[in-house]
């Protein structure tokens, strides 16, 4: 697949799926996964951002256009989109040199489990922190997080590992 | 100056980082304020015709209850016609036509929701009916059982709601068997249980008491069905009653959208007085 379209398919299908589908699980009530944070991780690695940047942060704005939460899912996606290069060379130890062979299902699994759950949970936090909007309610800001963070891992490495067995 | 360009250069995807993100925290705090003009709303023609789509279809598998909900409704309706048309046998005719068409304070008009949610801290509803059909901002909005909330958006075809259960939400209430009233707020924990705040300590308060809309603003006619008293703190003197609400917040379908005609009237008139 052409590296364009495969951005494109991305970039609609999560926004798609997470506005009609995933915001409506409300699983035990209130928890939903926001698989959408999987547009980050399955960008392909480059040095230049730019466009990385933009359309992370036009994805979480089309979230928040469908959801009516002003910007917050914009903020959390652009800032795990913005240090995600750090944690590829913290957790998968990538330099800029191996960013065009790169590919996440060649990598053991310890390590992308680590750097998917991180980015995930970063997320997450941001994202209830800020629908929060107070320091009140401390604590269902973590809970959230916490619940909502195990909900997203379950399916994207689901989602992954059945997309993959396919080919 | 090569010094900046050299600055800029180093820094060129922080600078542009930090710039997306005023953006996406101006839209946040720009969302939590009522009274504000909104960028980011599912009110628009894109998002709210996606939706009126998926609701179209979801909308099929809900039309039993819906339909047992308006013969609910018909019953109590043609009651009150048959209760009312007893009273005005007694009355001359030229009055009644005098007190329906003159002294008309609100217009009904109905509407479809086409986006719900109830789990968030601030929960917004869209719904099918915009400014073409004369909506604007400020209306309030009810269905049978009770109230859903008050129109903070409107664009050409779609409106979003403000619900009830939003943290930025305030609506007059009062106790149906007395005129004490205060304040209706919502604390975000269960979408089916709101607060009442600021009722006066001298009034009684009975768990299973019935509260209504009070009246005092110019949005919510006086006595639209809220809920029931679930709990009563006595002790605590700031005084919060939890209401069970008569709706079921997370099931609603079809709603009416209240306009008062006397609004700007009674606007004009406590503005003046501040002066």
């Amino acid at each position: 697949m052409n590296k364009r379209t495969y951005i494109a398919f991305l970039f609609f299908s999560l926004l798609f799926l997470q506005v009609f589908v995933l915001n409506n699980i409300l699983f035990l009530g209130h928890i939903n996964p926001y698989l959408y944070v999987a547009f980050v991780i399955l960008y392909p690695l480059k040095e230049e951002r730019f466009p990385f940047l933009f359309l992370s942060f036009l994805l979480g704005l089309s979230i928040d256009l469908f959801s009516d939460s002003g910007g917050i899912n914009a903020f959390s996606l652009l800032f795990v989109a913005y240090i995600r290069l750090f944690f590829v060379r913290v957790f998968l130890k990538k330099t800029a040199q191996d960013y065009l062979l790169f590919n996440l299902h060649q990598e053991p699994f310890g390590n992308v489990f680590n750097y998917v759950m991180t980015l995930i949970v970063i997320h997450h936090f941001i994202l209830f922190s800020l629908a929060n909007f107070s320091t009140q309610n401390f604590s269902d800001v973590l809970v959230n997080t916490l619940y909502a963070s195990v909900f997203t891992a379950v399916l994207f490495f689901l989602g992954t590992y059945i997309i993959r067995k396919k080919k | 100056m090569q010094q900046l360009i050299y600055f800029i250069q180093k820094y060129k995807y922080f600078l542009f980082f930090l710039l997306l993100s005023f953006v996406s925290l101006f839209f946040t705090i720009n969302n939590t304020n009522f009274h504000k003009s909104k960028f980011i709303s599912s009110a628009n023609k894109i998002t709210g015709g996606l939706y009126e789509k998926s609701s179209q279809f979801s909308n099929y598998l809900k039309l039993k209850t819906q339909n047992e909900e308006l013969i609910l409704e018909n019953t109590r309706l043609k009651n009150q016609l048959k209760f009312l048309n007893s009273k005005i046998d007694t009355v001359l005719d030229f009055t009644v036509i005098d007190s329906l068409h003159f002294h008309q304070k609100y217009v009904y008009s109905n509407a479809r929701i086409i986006k719900n949610s109830y789990h968030k801290k601030n929960n917004y509803i869209t719904i099918n009916r915009g400014s073409k059909q004369g909506l604007h901002k400020e209306m309030a909005v009810i269905n049978n059982k009770g109230i859903i909330g008050i129109i903070d958006d409107v664009s050409g075809d779609y409106s979003r709601i403000q619900s009830i259960l939003n943290s930025n939400s305030k609506i007059n209430a009062r106790l149906k068997n007395s005129f004490h009233f205060g304040t209706l707020l919502w604390n975000g924990k269960d979408y089916n249980i709101v607060q009442l705040e600021d009722i006066p300590r001298q009034a009684t308060v009975q768990i299973g008491d019935t509260i209504v809309t009070g009246g005092k603003s110019t949005i919510f006619p006086e006595g639209i069905l809220i809920g029931t008293v679930k709990n009563s703190d006595t002790k605590n003197s700031l005084r919060s009653i939890d209401i069970q609400l008569f709706n079921d917040m997370s099931n609603i379908g079809h709603v009416y959208i209240v306009k008062s005609l006397d609004k700007t009237e009674i606007n004009t008139l406590e503005n003046s007085e501040n002066e």
